[in-house]
């Protein structure tokens, strides 16, 4: 590749040749992807996001995607302690990080060493050079200095003293020790950054005053950072060129960037308001749901109640009590912890009460990689408990769907009186998206029925007894006057839910049990394809690998390969039509970040053969890897 | 549902009420049902509507007890009955809640549950029936049988320690720590009343017999002929004294207590039982048992405590007054929010 710039795929670039002396010209472009790549402690997360919401704010499409270590701080300038943040961001609707960066910028040896395999050949890297001494090569492993021994050959080098620099800029400001110069050096490669893709400066500048401005020393110091960075590419002479990037064709409206996490969060909420129930958060501390209680942990005034359980079962316990006190219970969770939940899931599920469980799924078995993804959970949330345990299942596609999906999983709670799984992914959870802000006022509320009184008949309330059209049962709460009852984990008498070991008793309970989620189907809506409605290959897909997948099939297209692409979003039930969907292509194609679980329930329910395409590696796909495939099958 | 309703008024509560129309299916002359009578006989006295009560239990014999009590109720999974109480507290700060649980139930698979709970003092009425032996899976040991207990999983005898449930509790600081025995049911039900007063969590030992799998485990203080003798019927601000005769008294010799004939020492010379004082002496009370001191019964321990769930909801009440009550519109948007038009300008 000659220009470090070009996107990757289709997408051509429209870089003109640069100028070779005198001031730089800025250069247009249409995407660029940027890898910062440093030490834990050097800031590469808040490096990235910064730079992410510039890129949003000036009305780019972007897409991000943080990969740091599940260490907190390993050994400075060792690789496990390698901390990365990828932005794609493009004047173009973009659907995914990008397969590789174009751009590196390495704070240390270490850096360089691990993010090299993610840069395109012939890539530009900018690299602190003040990091380069024995001990820190030593550290990554480097038997010799790669920015002398040739190695990088074929790349486009920036050495940048980034350190001595920035601790020049700083020196004169008083009451700073080194250390805390050095904390600052992220915001100086930033400010080059910024300098180099021609981006304004005062969204930072903004941040750097809300968050330091009632510490003068630090303000000042992150300030003149910033402003370094971006003067020092302006000053010297290393960079020959600059380039901007024009704003994304979005569709009209108010715009915010949102990662899964915020979205499932706010989504939770936004499903309590629409309810008008009172939000009651279990969970205890699991990467990568963390933040989802950490969000919901500051959003009290909204009547949200959290709880920081002692341990996963707990937190799956108290979801159950709160949904039976009435309120809208939710228990957020990661792979680890819905394996310690199932259990409990069980007995939510036999009292037929209503919750979410949302599962954002991290590299397995075991603790597997905590902070990386993975798709692997799919099976567990369909068949992870004893007996016949029928729970709806949801994915969303993409960050800002978790909103969407989450609101949805609560109507269907309520309204087939059953616990929904939510499965995000650690990927969809750390990565953002510009996110048209919805008109909340167009959403319609979830209709919630309590009984408040009996009939005359005489027979009393009966806990399991079922509507006619959705087979809930109804949901009569404590403190209502004469609508006592017992409910609890033994087999039961349907209608009076009395504990029963009669065999038809059981056979009919879990008869309906499993009659009312199959029942969705005919609520949710069908499934929807992009691309050709019959042909050659259908691409069937679910969850956080929806970027990759579509973008493969929109360039399979483009070179007029006859692909569609769907994406499932309701895993239990099926959509109605899938079955439909699948008898019209001749091969179907699902690619999973797991080792064929998608695939294997295709199978196992169509009885429709499908090609399976497995990634375990704790990243998401590639485009070019479902290209390639896609390019196998169809020869 | 029939569409000719009316509405419900709130009923008076006898004991009648809360029965219900469920077998009572322990084994015949099990220490559940007098605890379940005196339940039901009390209860109507606490002043708290019937719809308004919801019992919720684990696994285990005791477990049982939620299907026989005509209020609302969850029979819910092994250990975990505090876990559900917690939640339901949470979205109904209103309700009067038990946690029916046993000594395998609570301290053995849910013990992790029931520390936590303590700790948070979230107000529930926890109720741990011990008989010291697993009686719904047919004998084995419990997490509170005694070291040398032959039972099916233990034919040698047991070699494990067991716990002493009041001094569990009181390691997590509980604020009400109490015990009482399933046969003597007048001082039961004066301990039921008092951890119903008691605002956050109540914890109440009941010695149980198992006339099944462990028959007399208790007899030394469940006798009505031998009680009095081996037991100290705890009094707040009066002084330790117990035996048929009230002739033997407690005393504290350094940090150990004794038993002293209250002939032979000033009255002022005996310990007076404080339930405020602070846990160390609670601690130091429940360590008291035979055969060298009286089994004390009655309340250890009643302090008040900011109450956990009470503290939660104020949380959301004081946000919404500084922050205003959020509306749907802010909470979608965020502090960085940009325009796209339809012809691709920016605002």
């Amino acid at each position: 590749m000659s220009d470090p710039h070009a996107p990757n795929g289709a997408a051509a670039s429209a870089v003109a040749e640069a100028p070779a002396v005198g001031a730089p010209n800025v250069d247009e472009v249409e995407s660029v992807i940027i890898r910062f790549a440093g030490d834990s402690g050097d800031g590469m997360q808040l490096t990235g996001t910064q730079f992410t919401n510039t890129a949003a704010v000036v009305g780019n499409d972007i897409s991000t995607m943080p990969d740091f270590p599940a260490e907190i701080r390993a050994p400075a300038g060792t690789l496990a302690g390698v901390s990365g943040f990828q932005v794609h961001f493009s004047s173009l609707d973009i659907l995914t990080p990008g397969d590789a960066a174009q751009v590196l910028v390495a704070m240390n040896p270490a850096a360089l060493k691990s993010a090299l395999s993610e840069l395109v050949p012939g890539g530009t890297i900018i690299v602190n050079t003040d990091e380069f001494n024995a001990s820190n090569l030593k550290k990554a492993a480097y038997a010799t200095n790669p920015l002398e021994d040739g190695s990088l050959k074929g790349y486009k080098i920036h050495p940048v003293p980034l350190t001595r620099l920035n601790r020049d800029a700083l020196k004169d400001i008083e009451g700073l020790t080194t250390k805390d110069m050095d904390r600052s050096k992220n915001l100086f490669a930033l400010g080059l950054s910024f300098w180099i893709y021609d981006r304004p400066l005062d969204n930072t500048l903004h941040w750097i005053e809300e968050k330091f401005g009632k510490k003068p020393a630090i303000f000042e110091a992150n300030r003149r950072a910033l402003m370094a960075g971006y003067h020092f590419g302006e000053t010297t002479e290393a960079f020959q060129r600059r380039f901007h990037i024009p704003p994304a064709n979005l569709a009209a409206g108010q715009y915010r960037k949102i990662t899964g996490n915020e979205a499932v969060a706010i989504g939770l909420v936004a499903a309590a308001v629409l309810a008008d129930k009172s939000l009651v958060y279990c969970s205890y501390p699991i990467t990568p749901a963390s933040d989802i209680l950490h969000s919901l942990a500051a959003l009290k005034n909204y009547d949200v109640r959290t709880f920081q359980a002692e341990d996963e079962i707990a937190a799956m316990g108290a979801a159950i009590g709160a949904a039976f006190g009435g309120a809208f219970a939710v228990t957020g969770t990661s792979g680890p912890g819905l394996a310690l939940k199932s259990e409990a899931m069980n007995l939510a599920l036999v009292l037929e009460l209503p919750m979410v469980i949302v599962d954002v799924q991290r590299g397995g078995p075991s603790t597997g990689s905590p902070t990386k993804t993975e798709q692997s959970d799919l099976l567990q949330a369909m068949f992870g408990r004893n007996g016949e345990s029928p729970l709806p299942i949801l994915a969303p596609a993409t960050p800002g769907e978790c909103f969407d999906i989450t609101v949805l999983a609560f109507r269907l709670a309520a309204r087939i009186m059953s616990p929904v799984v939510v499965l995000s992914d650690g990927y969809l959870a750390n990565s953002a998206e510009p996110w048209r802000i919805p008109d909340v006022g167009a959403m319609a509320p979830i209709q919630i029925g309590h009984p408040t009184a009996i009939g005359l008949n005489g027979t009393g309330y009966l806990p399991f007894a079922r509507d006619a059209e959705t087979m809930a049962r109804p949901w009569a709460l404590p403190g209502t006057p004469g609508l006592e009852h017992r409910i609890g984990g033994l087999s039961k008498e349907p209608g009076t839910g009395n504990v029963s070991y009669d065999p038809t008793h059981t056979q009919q309970m879990n008869d309906e049990r499993r009659a009312k989620v199959a029942g969705l189907a005919d609520y949710l809506p069908e499934q929807d394809v992009y691309g050709p409605e019959s042909g050659d290959l259908l691409v069937l897909g679910w969850g956080g690998t929806f970027g990759a997948l579509r973008q493969a099939v929109i360039q399979a297209n483009a070179q007029g390969r006859s692909v569609a692409h769907a994406h499932v979003r309701y895993l239990n039930p099926f959509p109605r039509n899938l079955a439909a969907v699948l008898g019209r292509y001749k091969q179907v194609l699902v690619p999973e970040l797991n080792g064929g679980q998608l695939a294997l329930l295709i199978q196992g329910r169509f009885l429709k053969p499908v090609i399976q395409l497995e990634k375990l590696q704790g990243q998401p796909f590639r485009i070019s890897e479902i290209r390639a495939k896609i390019d196998e099958i169809l020869g | 549902m029939t569409t000719e309703t009316i509405p419900l008024q709130p009923v008076p509560m006898t004991k009648a009420d809360l029965v219900t129309d469920q077998a009572v299916r322990w084994c015949p002359g099990c220490g559940d049902y007098a605890i379940l009578a005196t339940m039901q006989k009390v209860l109507p006295e606490c002043g708290i509507p019937r719809e308004n009560v919801v019992f919720v239990s684990g696994i285990g014999c005791s477990s049982r007890f939620p299907y026989y009590m005509n209020t609302y109720g969850i029979h819910s999974i092994h250990g975990r009955a505090p876990t559900l109480a917690t939640g339901l507290k949470l979205a109904n700060p209103d309700l009067t809640v038990f946690v029916i649980t046993g000594d395998g139930d609570g301290l053995s698979i849910g013990g992790n549950h029931l520390i936590h709970t303590l700790r948070r003092n979230v107000d529930l009425n926890i109720i741990l029936f011990n008989n010291r032996i697993y009686g719904l899976t047919k004998g084995q040991y419990s997490p509170t049988s005694l070291p040398g207990h032959k039972t099916k999983s233990s034919p040698m005898g047991s070699v494990e320690q067991g716990f002493n449930p009041l001094s569990v509790a009181l390691a997590a600081e509980a604020t009400f720590v109490a015990r009482s025995i399933d046969v003597h049911t007048k001082h039961l039900g004066e301990v039921i009343k008092r951890a119903v007063e008691h605002k956050g969590t109540s914890f109440v030992e009941v010695f149980q017999n198992c006339n099944i799998f462990n028959d007399g485990a208790w007899e030394d203080v469940a006798n009505a002929k031998t009680r009095a003798e081996h037991t100290l019927e705890l009094v707040h601000g009066q002084p330790m004294i117990f035996g048929a005769a009230r002739d033997k008294g407690i005393r504290l010799n350094g940090f150990q207590p004794e038993v002293v004939n209250v002939a032979d020492v000033p009255a002022d010379a005996l310990l007076t039982h404080d339930e405020r004082a602070q846990v160390s002496y609670h601690y130091l009370i429940s360590r008291m048992t035979l055969p060298e001191y009286p089994v004390p019964l009655g309340v250890l321990r009643s302090v008040d405590k900011p109450v956990y769930e009470h503290q939660v909801i104020q949380q959301g009440r004081d946000a919404a007054a500084k922050m205003g009550p959020g509306s749907l519109e802010d909470l979608v948007a965020s502090n960085e929010s940009w325009v796209v038009s339809a012809r691709n300008g920016l605002h």
